[in-house]
Formats: C-alpha cells, sequence, structure tokens
C-alpha cells in the first residue's frame, strides 16, 4: 500500500491507527471476498464463460433485468421531479409526512416490499381488482417487475432533485419573468437545466439499485424463465443447483455492469458539483 | 443500496434560515397547476408508497389480532427475531467503529489514494444483495477457498450463523463512514488541532472534541445502518441455508410463511419489519432536527 501515505505533517494523532484499520477492514470484508467472484470465474476456459452468460435463459433476464429498470428508472425521474417539486415549492396539509414518507423504499425491508406489492396488485388486490377490469395483469408478470422498481427507486429521485429544488436562485426566475416569459417557458429554460445534472443523478441512481434489487421483484415477478426472470434471480437458481462457475459468470456481468454505472454516478456528481459550487 | 447520495450531512449542516420571501407570481404556477401537479404527485405516492404500507398491516390483522399475536410469539418466529437482533447486534457496532476510523482517517488527513479510497468504501452499495451473499459462499462455501479447512475443523459459516453476520455487514458497510466524512470535512481540524496543542492525549481529544461534534451525524448513520442490517433480504438468503428456527431472519421467515401460502402469518412478521421501518423514519426525521438545532447553536 505503497499509494498512501501523508503528504502533509499534522499534529493531530491517530492516522496510522484509523487508515491501518479501514485498509485491514475494507480488505478482509470487501476487497478480498469480491475478488473471489473474478478468481473464481478465472478457472472457466472462454468458451464456457461465454456459454454461461450468453445462455437464452440468462440473455432473457438481462433483457428483462436491465429493460425493466430502465423504465422504471425513467418513471422516477418523471413523477420523482413532481414530487420533490411539489414538496418543495407547494404547501398542503400533511407535507411533513409525506416528506419523511418518501424514504420509506430506503427503511423498509425488500421482501416486505415485495409481498406487500404482490397482495397490492394481484387480480384480487386492492389495486389489481381494478386493473384487472382494465384487462391489466401487473402480479406475476414482467409489469410487476417494474412496479416493484419503481417503488425501490422513487427515493434516489426525490432526495437528488430536491435539495437542487431548495437551491434555485429566485433572482433568475424573476429575471425571466420580468423579461416577459412565460412560466412554462421559465420552467423548460431556466429551471429545467439547472436541475438536468441531479435528475440525471438520480436516474443513474435508481437505476443502478434497480438492477441488482432482488427481495421486492421475487414474490412479484412470478419468476418465468424466459419471461420474468431477473439476472440475480438467475444467479440464485444456478447456485441451487451447486452451478457455481456458472453462477458466478453470471455474477461477473453484473459486477463489470454495476462497476461502470458507479463510474458513471461518480462522474455526474462531479459534474453537477462543478455546476453548483455551492452543493 | 445508497440511502442517501443526497448529502444528509450537508443537510444537517445548514441552519434553519428563514427563506427570503418570494413575490408572488414570478415563481409561482397557477393555482390549477398547482393542484394538478399536487394531485399527480400523492396519487403517485399512494399507488406505490402508501397502498403498500397500509397493507401490510391490513394483511397482518386479516385473521384478527389473536391470530396476529399467535404469529409472532410462535418459537420459529421468534428465534428469527432473536437471530435478526443477533446479527444487526454484531454488524452495527462493528461498521460504527469502521465508519469512525475511516471517516478519521480520511476527513482529517491528506493523502494520495483518497477519492479511490471513498469508492471502494462505497462499493458494496453497488454490488447486487445476492452477489454479496454469493462471494462469501466463494470463500467459505464447501467448495470455496477455506471449504475443506474449515470442514476438517468442524466450523460451518456458510448455511450457518456467521455467513448470515457476515452477509449482514457487508450490505451495511458503508453507512456510518459515509454519513461522517463529508461532516467531518465540513468541521475541519481547528477544534482537534487545538485540544492536542493544548495537551489533551488523543482519547480526551476523541471525547471530549470529536465525538461530541459528530454525534449527531454518527447516530443518523448508525440509525440507517441498523435498518439495512435487520431488514436485509437477498444476501442472507444466499449464505442462509433457510433452516427453520436455527438460520432464518425475519425477512427468510417471512418469505417461508408467504411461500406456504401462511399469509396472515407471513404479514404478521412482515408487519413488525413494516414497523421498524416506521420508526427508523420517525428517529431519522428526529435526528436531522436536532442535528440541526445544535449546529444552529453552535453558530450562533
Amino acid at each position: 500500500m505503497a499509494i498512501f501515505f501523508t503528504r502533509r505533517h499534522s499534529v493531530l494523532p491517530g492516522f496510522g491507527l484509523a487508515l491501518g484499520f479501514t485498509l485491514a477492514y475494507l480488505s478482509l470484508i470487501v476487497l478480498i471476498p469480491l475478488s473471489a467472484a473474478f478468481i473464481k470465474t478465472a478457472t472457466l476456459s472462454w468458451e464456457q464463460f461465454w456459454n454461461s452468460v450468453t445462455a437464452p435463459r440468462a440473455v432473457a433476464s438481462y433483457q428483462l433485468t436491465f429493460g425493466a429498470s430502465l423504465l422504471a428508472a425513467a418513471i422516477n425521474a418523471v413523477f420523482g421531479l413532481i414530487v420533490a417539486w411539489v414538496l418543495v415549492r407547494y404547501s398542503f396539509p400533511g407535507k411533513r409526512l409525506v416528506d419523511a414518507l418518501v424514504d420509506l423504499p430506503f427503511a423498509l425491508p425488500t421482501a416486505v416490499a415485495g409481498i406487500a406489492l404482490t397482495a397490492l396488485y394481484a387480480t384480487n388486490g386492492w389495486i389489481g381488482q381494478y386493473l384487472q377490469k382494465w384487462g391489466i395483469k401487473v402480479a406475476f408478470t414482467p409489469l410487476g417487475v417494474l412496479v416493484a422498481l419503481v417503488f425501490i427507486g422513487l427515493p434516489f429521485v426525490v432526495r437528488t432533485v430536491q435539495p437542487v429544488i431548495e437551491d434555485l436562485e429566485a433572482e433568475l426566475e424573476e429575471a425571466a419573468a420580468t423579461l416577459g416569459a412565460s412560466r412554462w417557458q421559465i420552467f423548460a429554460r431556466v429551471i429545467f437545466p439547472t436541475l438536468m445534472p441531479a435528475l440525471l443523478t438520480g436516474f443513474t441512481l435508481a437505476f443502478a439499485r434497480a438492477v441488482g434489487e432482488y427481495g421486492s421483484v421475487v414474490f412479484i415477478a412470478g419468476n418465468m424463465p424466459m419471461v420474468s426472470e431477473i439476472t440475480p434471480l438467475i444467479i440464485i437458481t444456478k447456485l441451487e443447483q451447486y452451478d457455481y462457475a456458472g453462477a458466478t459468470a453470471v455474477a461477473v456481468v453484473m459486477l463489470v455492469a454495476s462497476f461502470v454505472l458507479l463510474l458513471l454516478i461518480n462522474y455526474l456528481q462531479w459534474l453537477s458539483r462543478k455546476r453548483n459550487p455551492s452543493k | 443500496m445508497m440511502w442517501d447520495d443526497v448529502g444528509t450531512a450537508e443537510a444537517l449542516l445548514e441552519p434553519p434560515t428563514g427563506r427570503p420571501a418570494v413575490r408572488r407570481g414570478a415563481r409561482e404556477e397557477p393555482a390549477l397547476v398547482r393542484a394538478a401537479l399536487i394531485a399527480v404527485a400523492l396519487v403517485f405516492l399512494l399507488l406505490f408508497l402508501f397502498a403498500p404500507l397500509a397493507s401490510v398491516f391490513a394483511g397482518a390483522l386479516r385473521k384478527g389480532w389473536e391470530a396476529y399475536f399467535a404469529a409472532i410469539v410462535e418459537p420459529d418466529a421468534w428465534s428469527a427475531i432473536k437471530l435478526t437482533l443477533l446479527a444487526a447486534g454484531i454488524a452495527v457496532p462493528l461498521n460504527l467503529v469502521f465508519g469512525v476510523a475511516a471517516a478519521w482517517a480520511i476527513a482529517k488527513f491528506e493523502f494520495r489514494g483518497k477519492s479511490l479510497l471513498i469508492t471502494l468504501i462505497d462499493l458494496p452499495f453497488s454490488v447486487s444483495p445476492v452477489i454479496s451473499g454469493l462471494i462469501y459462499v466463494l470463500v467459505f462455501g464447501l467448495q470455496g477457498w477455506f471449504g475443506h479447512w474449515l470442514q476438517a475443523h468442524d466450523i460451518k459459516i456458510i448455511f450457518a450463523v456467521p455467513g448470515i453476520v457476515l452477509a449482514t455487514i457487508f450490505v451495511t458497510f458503508p453507512f456510518v463512514a459515509r454519513e461522517l466524512i463529508p461532516l467531518m470535512q465540513a468541521q475541519g481540524t481547528e477544534e482537534e488541532e487545538a485540544a492536542i496543542v493544548l495537551g489533551a492525549n488523543g482519547w480526551q481529544m476523541f471525547w471530549r472534541v470529536t465525538l461530541p461534534n459528530i454525534k449527531w451525524g454518527l447516530l443518523y448513520g448508525v440509525i440507517l445502518c441498523n435498518a439495512r442490517a435487520m431488514g436485509e433480504f437477498g444476501a442472507v438468503s444466499v449464505v442462509s441455508g433457510h433452516v427453520r428456527g436455527a438460520t432464518n431472519t425475519m425477512s427468510l421467515h417471512v418469505e417461508i410463511l408467504y411461500n406456504e401460502y401462511n399469509f396472515a402469518a407471513a404479514f404478521a412478521v412482515a408487519s413488525l419489519l413494516a414497523l421498524l421501518a416506521l420508526v427508523t423514519l420517525a428517529l431519522k426525521t428526529l435526528v436531522e432536527w436536532l442535528g440541526r438545532e445544535q449546529i444552529a447553536r453552535s453558530i450562533a
């Protein structure tokens, strides 16, 4: 770990101890176990690896997982923006309670969310029975996957966009109004461009979370191979068949996708800090 | 995953300044648009947030209070509750100590590789819970690196309690650290330096200067960490082995009951977890408020 060394002398104690413990704990809990996934995959030949990760059932699961995650993140971007806007700019009874409850998907265990959404959107559920009349089936279809992913992704968008709306400068909007812009023009040309980096960050966070999500999805998805089976479930199924190498190969595909998303998120946050230095 | 890439620590720092009064008109939509947007937001939240929450409690009480309590005090449920508390009881303190150590090194000192280190600490949030469990199977499972050695010494980690604890530690790893790093960075090093120059030793400085300064951020991180530790499903599901009364956490017990079509009991146990979530949100809101008060006082 030669790259870690102090550059500036400090009178404060404990640097060596704190950094040493941090690196040891990080390595033991995170880095070494994570590297196991890549080392295990290296025991496969390239062909075995390729066959595992491009099996039709796996490919169908990527399409569902990434497609539904993308769509859910897009839905959350639209409605999350509206929710954040309403919570900052308007007042209505119960607003503070609603504001606190927006974090519910962070706090509610995913298995609980899963069975609750299933009960709600099943054909005999509170909401499902009405959708049924319109011929829409949600639970046990890919649409169910979407509903679960919308649920878990919502707070990411709201909580990323909300502080930026709070910090919008009144002067800009007032100046635009003075110059004769309509309210819609002000929103489209002044407000929205300012919110865009945060909205994009929230979108990407919601997407990244949705891709890996398991607990809330498995109950409502129905888990039919090729139709409503998500990638994390493929990993579990392979593990239950003791196909450790196959499970790990698919896991590595997901890990690489997650790392790319993580880099993208870091870049977006850096970008929005650059645009908005006060934050 | 990421509770708040949203900068709660920054929120803690902001004093409750009254927003300057905004001239009407320039910053407001017509009343009709306002009403429509509020309606859209509330209907959306109703369908996706409030209705699921309500349906947990409705499902739990479907067969009445007696069945509800019976499902909770039943031995398997009780052992699941105890295992959940045990896993959180180990994972949260460990990640608390780690979080303070990591934040101390990162926020108070300059060194190369710092931003890489911060990214690595956040890593568990971007890993699918299922993969979080899988990697421990690869290390400690029968076919894993230490599988034979562990078997020879009759130690069980995977499909046993230690595996559940490890997976819980992994998924809750960043919570305390990511709360404290921005908070301690914003506070700077002056107060601690003053304490040292005035002759305090390291522990005195930590207990009397640092800890009082970070206590609300710390508590905030612990609350979020605990909620996730008690509620985790995917990661523990992979390493648990699902032995009733032995390696089932509350979330896993909910799953088993649900798959046995014992819906009332599944929702009864789920309602305890939903209550935990509500308590978490209430405490979180309270800590945000108290933290703001404290910081506003220290500024004034």
